[in-house]
């Protein structure tokens, strides 16, 4: 890790031991451009892509035949009933939102606080940002009765002169998503305008030449081209990073606003953001190993890389671990006879198996990071992030569907039970992140590939000469 | 009313004006409807076809109003003959009728019938299209208030399953075609005294239609009339007071929901259980083998195995007499010892009742008990019967069974009765049918015994027909039509009836009438649209009524009648499980199966819909391996059915009850396939209950709709203090304990700020000690609030739409039988003044109004399902799908205009019926005073036969609702949320005996664990 005790930046910088670990000794300005670009540029796409690419795709149709079918027939082809009024639908829009997480995370935090090491990671982390809320937008927009009436969410004058109700924490996710989906995508485009640049210098296809000259919005790199790139990166990275708190905080407000027992906390913000982070992260991982390998981009996300985000989900494994913990202590400390049911309901009802699975995954499988032989194999790696996707679905499920399914009457307690269309949903959600993600790994730059060249031996010394 | 011209019958040719409007459907025939009422020929069809409104109801409003009618029913009639309504052009009246207001609707008195006895009813009459049925508060055996298959009347009447055609052998004929038919049959039985006519009725009370039966039986003096009541004849009950009686005892008689008096029992029962403090309470023990309504409510039960309570009653009835001391092998002999002493102790002012499904042994002994007591006459009359010949029902279907086996029946006419369905399998009814060479049926539907029969004569709908009734207690009412019947081959028993007299074409309006001008005399011309208005006949008693002679009619009040013929003692065969019979506690014998509002009601105590099930007492269900949902064959006397298993608290151990009614193959779309039909094992030897039953497990499962879990969630509703329940000496010492068991936040303990409600604040108090579990205000609030039914599935799903539920909550300790008990809570809306559920609305689709209703806007609603979910009542339903009919023409005319009838993904509630409030205020406005306490009735609150919801403004503090809840007992359900509920209950107060507290004792304790 770079360090810089004093806070200023570096003038003449002596690269540290450590910083090679960002990439692999032997590249210069070429190798890096030439290597990344040309997993975009290459000629002849590799069957594997296609194989990925049409698995997703099928599957990405499977939710377009449910939705098709949801629009058509109503809600009720789902599971959901009285008391259970959400269940995969906001429970999958919260984890998708989660897995959201670590894209602006890595973009914008971690470029505040000059940890290079997020570089050759940022790029497909805010892609897999941008699509996973493309995934969590489908629910929100579809969970309702009557989805052709949704625009009634936004305040806009109307004849009806009627404003949406400002009290209601699903007004505030409208705002807090739109914004969180706006400005993830200005910040990853405004990321790729420069490598759109290099792939429209590069490429010998006249078409691409003109689709990614396009992109490129006029861009020569010149020296105020930088500055002003440099100018509103940094602003978008201040406007995103409130957004990390921002945005599942007030996810966390649809429930922790409700009166529901098991809903009803206090804890929620500080802990949906750390289960975020955690479950955005795990992602990346589940992304970034298989992806490394395929196209052979060791160089460029090394074990270093790896391990990082090994140690972040570690640390907000055990956050989210405490927050557990906190509900329990809760239910019992707070005397509630709603609250303690609840929790005891979690543990020993009928949905008691999600429960223990989601402590197995999400408290006890992030303890083996703690091995730093763990956190360096690719494989204990891919592991704990699997389980962690797992574990954070389930965390969603208990705390949608198991508060929901026994509140405050016994009377109205019920079951819920997915159907065929609850589980096509999801997992045509899945097909759509994929098949966005394919898409974007064959055409443009999964690493930032003006950003690698900045922790290329020898850039520092370019700073050097330009200051 | 006043008198007007009486237009004679004029005979006309009908076919030519039917052609005439036949060709005249649709476009022209809708506009020149004001046209053709004007022409001679119209008219005389007009008479011909509505002699009744057009020419007696004489004074110019009603006959204006029925022009409404007839114009609404001609409609119907073109909807129906095809299948798309063609454009029309719709013409305002020229002069509106009087009276008529569009948007307000009339109300007519009427009757229902529960076993053939009146219970008296008001439909509600919107511009000639009934609606909905409210009470007749005038009625003896109603007081107001229906019970739950009274409100579905009307949805009988819309049926769309039911039959509309008059068929001889499955091909449409003419009405004319069957009166020859019927006409060529008399002819050859006429010499020969009528020995091959046999006529099944189900039980008569109605006046005119014996007088048709004794006329024919005069004519055909070896013709025979059998009556085949298949839910139970009441024939044998005697008149009970209970708001005389301190203390009762009921041996199997669940008197609060079952039987022709049940409204009024409920009422008079619970009237002295409303004030705990101020009035002394009655004391009610139920000794009865499965759990019914009563039982569940009683200060004390005992669970008996039917073949233990005759056993009982002679223990009961031995300790009370000179005669031995009570045989220590009763099962039960220090309970009975300590009922027996506590009704000695009221003598003159006990109650000993025998129930329907009884041996006539045990109500011998009730009788003598009462005697004993000296009741007779007090709490109890033994009056004569109402019916109009009372018979044991089962021996006379027999008889007929037998006489059609032997080929002694040649004519078989069977008048609204289903026997191919709901005879005991050992008649085999059906195929002995196969022996008779000319088979009648008159029915609603074209059900079991309709595809068995020669000719059907789809029977007019009692709401579009007419005739008369006696109630339980011998008034009776004139039952009148409320709309032309919606197919124009139906009939009236009395109008089949006649067919068979030697005036065979009366309309049953004549028959009806001359019966009664012949009843009342010379005063008829007064008397006679009274009794039309009053829904009941003043001043005509039992000593008039001609009912044929019969054994016993001889009986006069107060003296013993022989003991009721009703059942036979079920044979002791030892061994095995004993099987109950019951008939459901709302589709009847099977009558109702169509009507999906009643399928889908929950039960009182099980809360099944859509299905019965063999019902088992958990211990020996555990015994035998058995849960819920496990499919079990039932062997019974060398007959089985296979039944789902499920498990009832309270049922008496090594008893199985199956409910009658079910597994239905020509019910309609909506009762068939329903349940398994347990009169195939039936016998007619001892139709209600019987030893020797098998039960096998089949390895198979069914899953039952039911829309309460059970067992786990009832300990935990005692710790949260959901249902309150005190004995009467607790309350008497600590009144304030009720309230205090939860503590209530501050009212300005909320981040807005506090409403005030003007000029109204909406309030309802719901009196615990007095809801009965009946269910009937659910079916009343689907009825009034345009409510769907979903389905089996759905409600398997938990998906019912229902507005309003009643919870059932069990207590006690499922180790003693004795103490178990069900609490039922009625809930609606709770109209919380601090609403979660509004708050949380994306789109404010619900919102407070300033008179505190928590209002939902449909139109608004987007469907979010958020306020359900943060509902802590859970009592909002969402359209998850489109449940709501939207296509069936003549369910369309059953909604109530004034309620938005709801589409696919909206919320929906209970308003606290808004739509009556509005109407009141505007009422009070056009009068121009204030709304008065009690002119706004929710419909709920209206149809309850005991009075336990009261509705009105809490800002008055005059008003009966208010002075509810000044009682000690009023509590808030989950009042710690702070969500100030304006719906109260009123806590249970039980009245133990202390003798036998040591169980109550147990059951309070598990209770409020």
């Amino acid at each position: 890790m770079v360090e810089r005790p004093d806070g200023e930046p570096p003038v003449v910088h002596v690269p540290h031991p450590e910083m090679h670990a960002l990439l692999a000794p032997g590249h210069n300005f070429a190798t890096v451009t030439e290597k990344i670009s040309s997993l975009v540029l290459q000629k002849g796409t590799p069957l594997w892509w296609f194989a990925g690419f049409g698995v997703s795709f099928a599957v990405m149709n499977l939710m377009l035949v449910s939705i098709a079918y949801l629009v058509f027939k109503g809600v009720g082809i789902w599971g959901e009933n009285i008391p259970v009024g959400w269940a995969f639908d906001i429970l999958n829009f919260v984890w998708w939102i989660g897995i959201g997480h670590a894209g602006t995370l890595i973009s914008a935090i971690l470029l505040l606080l000059r940890q290079e090491w997020r570089t050759s990671i940022n790029r497909f982390a805010e892609a897999m940002t941008l699509f996973a809320v493309a995934c969590a937008g489908v629910y929100p927009a579809l969970h309702t009765g009557r989805p052709w009436l949704d625009y009634w969410l936004f305040p806009y004058p109307n004849t009806m002169g009627l404003w949406p109700n400002f009290r209601s924490p699903l007004i505030w996710d409208v705002f807090a998503v739109s914004t969180y989906a706006t400005v993830s995508a200005l910040f990853w485009f405004i990321g790729l305008i420069p490598d759109f640049a290099t792939l429209r210098d590069r490429t010998t296809s006249r078409f691409a030449a003109h689709v990614y000259g396009m992109l490129a919005m006029g861009w020569r790199g010149s020296a105020r081209h930088w500055h002003n790139y440099d100018t509103a990166y940094l602003l978008l990275a201040g406007l995103a990073t409130p957004l990390v708190i921002s945005v599942h905080t007030v996810v966390s407000f649809d429930f922790a606003v409700g009166i529901i027992p098991g809903w009803h906390a206090t804890i929620f913000p500080p802990y949906f953001v750390a289960g975020a982070i955690y479950a955005g992260f795990a992602m990346v991982l589940t992304l970034a190993i298989p992806l490394r390998k395929l196209y052979g981009l060791e160089d460029f996300i090394t074990t270093r890389h790896l391990e990082n985000m090994g140690k972040v989900m570690l640390a907000t494994g055990l956050i989210v671990a405490y927050g557990y913990m906190m509900e329990v202590f809760a239910g019992w400390y707070s005397g509630n006879p709603y609250e303690a049911f609840m929790i005891k309901n979690r543990m020993l009802g009928p949905y008691q198996h999600f429960y223990w699975a989601l402590i197995v995954c999400n408290v006890i499988s992030p303890q083996f990071l703690w091995i730093k032989n763990v956190r360096t194999s690719t494989v204990g790696l891919f592991i704990c992030a699997m389980f962690t996707n797992v574990g954070m679905w389930l965390e969603r499920f208990v705390i949608v569907v198991t508060s929901l399914h026994r509140d405050f009457l016994p009377s109205s307690w019920g079951m819920y039970h997915p159907t065929f269309w609850d589980w096509s949903t999801y997992i045509g959600t899945i097909g759509l992140f994929f098949t966005l993600f394919f898409l974007f790994v064959r055409f443009m730059p999964v690493i930032s590939i003006f950003e690698m060249r900045t922790i290329v031996p020898g850039a520092e010394v370019r700073e050097e000469t330009a200051s | 009313m006043s008198a007007g011209p009486d237009v004679p019958a004029v005979r006309v040719d009908l076919g030519g004006v039917r052609r005439r409007l036949d060709g005249a459907q649709g476009r022209t025939y809708w506009r020149s409807l004001e046209e053709l009422a004007r022409t001679p020929e119209f008219l005389e069809f007009l008479h011909r076809e509505f002699p009744a409104q057009a020419s007696e109801l004489d004074d110019p409003r009603g006959r204006r109003e029925f022009l409404t009618v007839m114009g609404a029913s001609l409609a119907l009639a073109g909807l129906v003959g095809c299948t798309k309504q063609p454009d029309e052009k719709i013409v305002p009246y020229v002069q509106p009728p009087e009276q008529a207001v569009p948007g307000r609707p009339l109300f007519y008195a009427t009757a229902m019938l529960d076993r053939g006895y009146a219970k008296g009813i008001l439909v509600e009459s919107h511009l000639g299209r009934p609606t909905k049925i409210e009470g007749n508060p005038d009625h003896p055996a109603s007081l107001g208030a229906t019970d739950a298959a009274g409100q579905a009347w009307v949805l009988g009447l819309y049926d769309p399953d039911r039959s509309q055609t008059l068929a001889y052998r499955g091909e449409i004929r003419a009405w004319s075609d069957f009166l020859a038919a019927m006409r060529s049959a008399l002819a050859v039985q006429k010499p020969r005294q009528g020995v091959g006519l046999r006529i099944l009725t189900e039980t008569i009370t109605s006046p005119t239609l014996a007088a048709q039966l004794a006329e024919i039986l005069g004519d055909l003096p070896s013709a025979k009339w059998h009556q085949w009541e298949p839910a139970g004849g009441a024939s044998a009950a005697p008149q009970c007071r209970f708001d005389q009686a301190d203390v009762i005892l009921s041996l199997d008689a669940d008197f609060v929901m079952d039987g022709p008096a049940s409204l009024r029992y409920a009422r008079e029962y619970t009237a002295r259980r409303k004030r705990p403090a101020e009035e002394p309470m009655n004391r009610l023990y139920v000794v009865e083998p499965t759990p019914s309504a009563t039982g569940m409510i009683a200060d004390h039960r005992l669970p008996l195995r039917p073949s233990e309570i005759e056993g009982f009653a002679r223990a009961v009835a031995a300790a009370l007499g000179e005669s031995a001391p009570p045989a220590g092998s009763s099962p039960a002999a220090a309970w009975a010892a300590a009922v027996a002493k506590d009704l000695q102790a009221h003598a003159g002012r006990s109650l000993v009742l025998a129930g329907h499904y009884q041996p006539p042994a045990v109500h011998a002994l009730a009788q003598e008990i009462n005697q004993r007591l000296g009741n007779v006459g007090q709490t109890v009359v033994y009056g004569p019967p109402v019916a109009a010949r009372p018979v044991d029902g089962p021996a006379s279907l027999a008889e007929l069974a037998a006489d059609m086996k032997a080929g002694r029946v040649e004519v078989l006419v069977i008048l609204g009765s289903n026997p191919a369905y709901t005879a005991p399998a050992d008649l085999a009814f059906a195929a002995a049918m196969d022996k008779v060479k000319l088979r009648v049926h008159l029915g609603l539907y074209e059900d079991e015994t309709a595809a068995l029969c020669h000719w059907h004569v789809p029977q007019a709908h009692p709401l579009e027909a007419w005739s008369d009734a006696r109630a339980f207690d011998g008034t009776a009412t004139i039952m009148q039509p409320l709309i032309a019947p919606l197919y124009e081959s139906a009939r009236s028993a009395h109008e089949v009836l006649a067919a068979l007299t030697s005036r065979p074409d009366r309309k049953g309006h004549d028959i009806v009438k001359d019966f009664w001008r012949k009843e009342l005399g010379a005063d008829f011309d007064r008397r006679w649209p009274r009794a039309l208005h009053d829904g009941v006949v003043a001043g005509w008693t039992v000593a008039t009524a001609t009912t044929p002679a019969t054994a016993t009619d001889t009986a006069g009040p107060g003296t013993a009648p022989s003991p009721p013929v009703a059942a036979v003692t079920p044979p002791a065969t030892g061994g095995g499980l004993e099987l109950v019979f019951r008939p459901d506690p709302y589709i009847g014998d099977g009558r109702y199966a169509n009507l999906g509002w009643l399928q889908e009601l929950p039960r009182p105590v099980t809360k099944l819909t859509w299905d019965n099930a063999a019902l088992i007492a958990p211990a020996t269900a555990a015994r035998r391996g058995l849960a819920n949902n496990d499919v079990v064959e039932l062997r019974y006397r060398g007959r089985t059915v296979k039944a789902p298993v499920w498990t009832l608290p309270g049922q008496a151990e090594e008893t199985v009850t199956v409910h009658l009614g079910y597994g239905r193959t020509r019910a309609g779309r909506v009762g068939n396939g329903a349940g398994f039909d347990a009169s195939a094992i039936r016998t007619s030897d001892a139709p209600w209950a019987g030893s020797g039953l098998e039960a096998a497990r089949t390895g198979e499962t069914q899953v039952l709709a039911s829309t309460q879990e059970h067992w786990s969630i009832d300990a935990e509703a005692g710790t949260r203090h959901i249902i309150r329940s005190v004995t009467v000496d607790e309350y008497a010492k600590e009144p304030e304990a009720i309230k205090e068991q939860t503590e209530i936040p501050p009212r300005d303990m909320t981040l807005y700020p506090n409403n005030t409600f003007a000029p109204h604040a909406w309030g309802m108090s719901i009196d615990l000690n007095s809801c009965v579990g009946c269910n009937a205000c659910v079916v009343a609030c689907v009825a009034e609030n345009n409510i769907p039914v979903v389905g089996r599935e759905q409600v398997a799903k938990g998906r019912e739409m229902h507005w309003l539920r009643v919870d059932r909550y069990f207590s006690g300790n499922p180790e003693q039988a004795e103490t178990i008990r069900a609490h039922f809570q009625p809930l609606p809306c709770m109209q919380c003044e601090n609403a979660p559920c509004e708050q949380v609305c994306p789109v404010a689709a619900t919102v407070h109004s300033d008179e505190g209703l928590n209002d939902q806007v449909y139109n608004r609603c987007i469907g979010t399902r958020y306020c359900s979910n943060n509902c802590p009542y859970k009592v909002r339903r969402f359209n998850f799908l489109l449940f709501q009919d939207w296509s069936t023409p003549t369910l369309k005319l059953q909604r109530n205009p004034d309620v938005s009838v709801r589409s696919r993904g909206v919320m929906e509630k209970c308003t606290y019926c808004v739509q009556r409030i509005e109407h009141a205020r505007i009422t009070a406005h056009n009068e121009g005073r204030e709304i008065r306490d009690g002119e706004v009735q929710t419909a709920c609150q209206s149809v309850c036969p005991t009075q336990a919801i009261v509705f009105g403004d809490i800002n008055d503090p005059g008003s009966r609702v208010s002075r509810r809840k000044a009682q000690h007992r009023d509590y808030a359900l989950l009042a710690e949320l702070n969500t100030r509920p304006r719906t109260t209950y009123l806590a249970e107060v039980r009245n133990p005996n202390p003798e036998l507290s040591a169980s109550a004792a147990a059951e309070g304790s598990e209770h409020h664990g």
